[in-house]
């Protein structure tokens, strides 16, 4: 699982109002370089929730993001490089999703989070 | 030839789909044409601007990544969730370029409001119409389904299920879910006269009246010169999209231009010629249907 998805991923544990970021579990980290395409990335800046992701960049082992951004920044390619890197590049391959209201954990085998719910979760 | 019954009625998909099915996905290429080329409509249907920038999309359903490939292969990033953890492996094994989530969709996607640019499903919608479990009640997963779906998507953003639903009710179920969490738009049917290679894709707009007011796309083959020379062309040439519950009048009446007696008689003709085995040509071949047929 890329960054880009664990930003988007939220749990949606019945009951929980604020699910977003999972927080993160590392066991095991692998990194596939794939080509940058700056558009991409311009129009997913605003979709971002910039915190959550330099948070998990960070858990990633990843600490070369800035704290902030804002779009001013998309003319660095510099900048650019980074956000990249950190959003499509990192993959958490082991580890575990933590939902941050409940601590319910969501186990991450061979790169795909189990986000199956239980019955009484629904 | 036997029909084979329904998947949906065999067994919930997370054991329907076991490993042996699973490899039928890399294995036989009559299963992958038929996903690759589902996918490519589904794409089509999906008419995102071509401005060359890539999306973020959704496959839900995505099983062993077929459908995901036609997305990456046109340069978009995706996120796949399936119930299968078999078909997930064989996603896996073709390391599709997608990301890859275990999850159960009528338990509602888990994806934070507006952030994605589109969504495509290729045979699965229909499984949320079958109770597999005795806490399933099909209304509350479509409408969970629908909801969180619509939630996640950016306004304007559009999905596309394709789906085979086992009867009339069960595809009222599904696009009056759809409508009820939002969604503007209805079922856009290719080859609607052949039972081989009708296909139904339920086209959804997600965002204010005023975004998604926009026509259904075109059931494939439905031509731009839509004559009233019912001897002219190919099959595809006939084709007509149907529904869209807005407009179902309309459409119906489109959907009555059926082809004459001369037109089939040239037809079987045809593939008599081809070497098939067609029925004799009897006072009833290509006669006219009571209307309510
Ligand atoms: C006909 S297959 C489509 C496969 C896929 N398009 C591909 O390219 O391999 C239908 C898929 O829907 C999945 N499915 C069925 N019910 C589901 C549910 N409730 N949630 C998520 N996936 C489901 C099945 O596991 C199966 O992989």
């Amino acid at each position: 699982m890329r960054l880009l998805t664990h930003n988007m991923l939220s749990s949606n544990i019945k009951g929980v109002s604020s699910g977003f970021p999972l927080r993160i579990e590392v066991e095991k980290v692998v990194e596939k370089q794939v080509e940058m395409n700056a558009d991409f990335l311009r129009n997913m800046f605003p979709k971002i929730e910039w915190k959550a992701f330099a948070y998990a960049a960070k858990a990633l082992g990843y600490s070369d993001l800035p704290e902030e951004a804002d779009s001013s920044q998309l003319n660095s390619q510099d900048f650019l490089q980074k956000f990249h890197h950190a959003l499509l590049e990192l993959h958490l391959e082991e580890g575990v999703l933590i939902c941050p209201e409940t601590g319910r954990r969501f186990p991450v085998n061979r790169g795909i989070p189990n986000m199956l719910l239980h019955e009484d979760e629904v | 030839m036997k029909m084979a019954a329904r998947p949906e009625l065999q067994a919930p998909p997370e054991i329907f789909y076991d490993e042996a099915e699973a490899r039928k996905y890399t294995s036989s290429s009559r299963i992958i044409e038929i996903q690759a080329n589902l996918s490519e409509r589904a794409l089509e249907l999906l008419a995102l601007s071509d401005d060359g920038v890539p999306r973020l999309l959704l496959d839900i359903g995505c099983g062993s990544g077929l459908s995901g490939e036609t997305l990456s292969g046109n340069g978009h990033h995706w996120i796949g969730l399936d119930i299968s953890q078999a078909m997930l492996n064989v996603a896996l094994e073709r390391e599709i370029e997608g990301d890859l989530l275990l999850g159960d969709m009528g338990q509602g996607l888990g994806l934070r409001p507006g952030v994605i640019d589109g969504a495509i499903s290729i045979s699965a919608v229909q499984w949320l119409c079958n109770a597999d479990k005795s806490s399933h009640e099909p209304r509350l997963r479509l409408k969970a389904f629908f909801g969180s779906l619509y939630r996640c998507l950016a306004r304007g953003a559009k999905a596309v299920l394709q789906v085979y639903p086992e009867n009339l009710s069960q595809r009222q179920l599904i696009v009056s879910s759809a409508m009820r969490a939002g969604f503007a738009g209805g079922m856009v049917v290719d080859f609607p006269h052949s039972s081989k290679s009708r296909k139904e894709y339920l086209v959804l707009t997600c965002g204010p009246p005023s975004l998604s007011a926009a026509a259904l796309p075109k059931a494939k083959g439905e031509g731009e010169s839509c004559s009233d020379d019912d001897s002219s062309g190919d099959e595809e040439a006939q084709v007509v999209s149907v529904s869209d519950r807005h407009r179902p009048k309309k459409r119906q009446k489109l959907n009555k231009k059926v082809k004459g007696r001369e037109w089939v008689l040239r037809k079987k003709e045809q593939m008599r010629r081809k070497g098939n085995i067609i029925p004799p040509d009897t006072k009833y071949t290509g006669r006219k249907r009571k209307a309510r047929f």
